[in-house]
């Protein structure tokens, strides 16, 4: 698989909203939350809409924005479409699920690194109950949840990435594959992206030569309780690589007395939980994040075909020298 | 050990017996109510109560906590038919009359009334045959 070296690439600003539960939950510091869904709209549609508006605008208002990134679960993008339509800014939509977020940094990073742009805004957003309709029930419906599911978190998080410095850089990535290992249960959607997150990591640490030593540690997007148990056996098991430094943003965005099951899930978890928890811990040196996804289509899925995933890494290092 | 065997031994399993209990008593006090209700008024009003109060508290939104709590002893009787066209009404209603609510409401209690209908079918004729 393929690592791309960054010396370009460096995280200069971010903003994030967070939904009604989320707030109730670990990660305090995001610069908004919800106080109901509909954020004052007539559908949840409408309110995921807004809160991609809200975010382009605040980035836009203190940086210049050569292109947005980005993308969300909505159906062909629909949300996120809907919140650009006024924007009038070069625009890139990306999708694979929950590993978005990794997968807009990567293609972001890839873009200042030649120097064909200056400024770029990463976004990804998700909507509790918007998901759960587009991909599930009704969301009245009562359905029997199993003990095991995660759930996907309301959240906009914006980022900007420049090419001035800044005490985080974006060093390097992976880009993974399309990773199948037979699992066709939906409810289990850790168990379905554990090992496209196991061959990033292991790719990611062969193509640089560097052992989970070199790392503070690993941030996986949302894999949640069960996933991330399975991340360290397939490490363990299928590359020999036994670590305990490996974390879990939607396992950790939740409390317990929540009643959120494996935890939380969607691609805002990643920065959600990065940006407004890990970041300000001034002790890290260097991190993986890894953007973790299920590409999970419903139609293929009733046509009894297992659900493939997908993982992207990008490893950050933060020096607070730099400014 | 394959992948399934793995992710199986480190998922949390439901505890299939508890959650069989509670429906089976919550089920059994909807009967209860329901045989007193049918003794009050007659089984037709007892089916149209159950589906307005169902009806009512979809609507409400507190429907959904109740099958967490009840299991599936409030979705197997009429409560749950009238939940499932409910709430799917309710999620489409903002695609309009015609192509949100009428082409969608049946979404989930489709196949209630399809396979009831075949299999009334073929348990009436069954019982034709054989009286």
């Amino acid at each position: 698989m393929v690592t791309l070296k960054f010396n370009n690439s460096y995280i200069k600003s971010w903003y994030s909203i967070g939904g009604v539960d989320e707030e109730k939950g670990n990660i305090k510091d995001a610069d908004k939350y919800l106080s109901d869904l509909y954020y004052g709209e007539k559908t949840h549609e409408k309110a995921e809409i807004k809160m991609v508006e809200e975010v382009i605008t605040t980035m836009k208002k203190d940086n210049k924005i050569d292109l947005i990134i980005g993308g969300n679960l909505s159906n062909q993008l629909g949300t996120m479409n809907i919140a650009l339509r006024d924007i009038n800014t070069s625009f890139l939509g990306l999708y694979s699920a929950c590993a978005t977020f990794a997968e807009s940094v990567i293609n972001a990073s890839s873009l200042l690194q030649n120097k064909a742009i200056s400024n770029a805004l990463v976004i990804t957003n998700s909507h509790a109950l918007t998901s759960e309709r587009q991909f599930r029930f009704p969301v009245e419906y009562g359905s029997l949840k199993n003990c095991y599911t995660t759930n996907t978190i309301t959240a906009a998080v914006g980022v900007v990435l420049t090419n001035e410095k800044t005490p985080y850089k974006i060093s390097s990535a992976t880009i993974g594959g399309v990773v199948d290992y037979g699992i066709k249960d939906v409810a289990n959607m850790g168990a379905i992206m554990a090992p496209a997150a196991a061959l990033v990591i292991k790719e990611h640490l062969y193509n640089t030569n560097t052992t989970m030593d070199n790392y503070d540690y690993i941030l996986t997007g949302d894999l949640g309780n069960v996933g991330l148990t399975l991340l360290q056996s397939v490490l363990k098991d299928d590359y020999g690589i036994v670590t305990d430094k490996i974390m879990d943003a939607g396992s950790i965005i939740y409390k317990k007395s929540q009643n959120k099951c494996a935890g939380g899930s969607g691609p805002t978890c990643l920065p959600f939980a990065f940006f407004n928890r890990f970041i300000q811990d001034k002790k890290i040196k260097k991190v993986l994040l890894v953007g973790t996804g299920a590409l999970h289509n419903p139609t293929l899925v009733n046509q009894k075909n297992s659900i493939p995933s997908i993982a992207h890494l990008i490893e950050i290092e933060v020096n607070h020298d730099a400014n | 050990m394959s992948y399934q065997e793995l992710v199986d031994s480190v998922t949390p399993k439901e505890n299939k017996w508890k959650n069989m209990m509670i429906a089976f008593f919550s089920g059994g006090v909807m009967g209860l109510l329901s045989e007193l209700l049918v003794n009050v008024f007659d089984v037709n009003v007892m089916l149209i109560i159950w589906i307005v109060i169902a009806s009512i508290l979809t609507g409400m939104g507190v429907f959904d906590d109740f099958v967490d709590k009840f299991k599936m002893g409030v979705i197997i009787p009429i409560t749950g038919f009238s939940h499932s066209i409910t709430s799917s009404s309710i999620d489409y209603k903002s695609e309009g009359f015609i192509t949100g609510i009428g082409s969608n409401y049946m979404k989930l209690a489709g196949s209630v009334i399809l396979y009831g209908i075949v299999s009334a079918t073929i348990f009436a004729t069954i019982r034709g045959l054989l009286w």
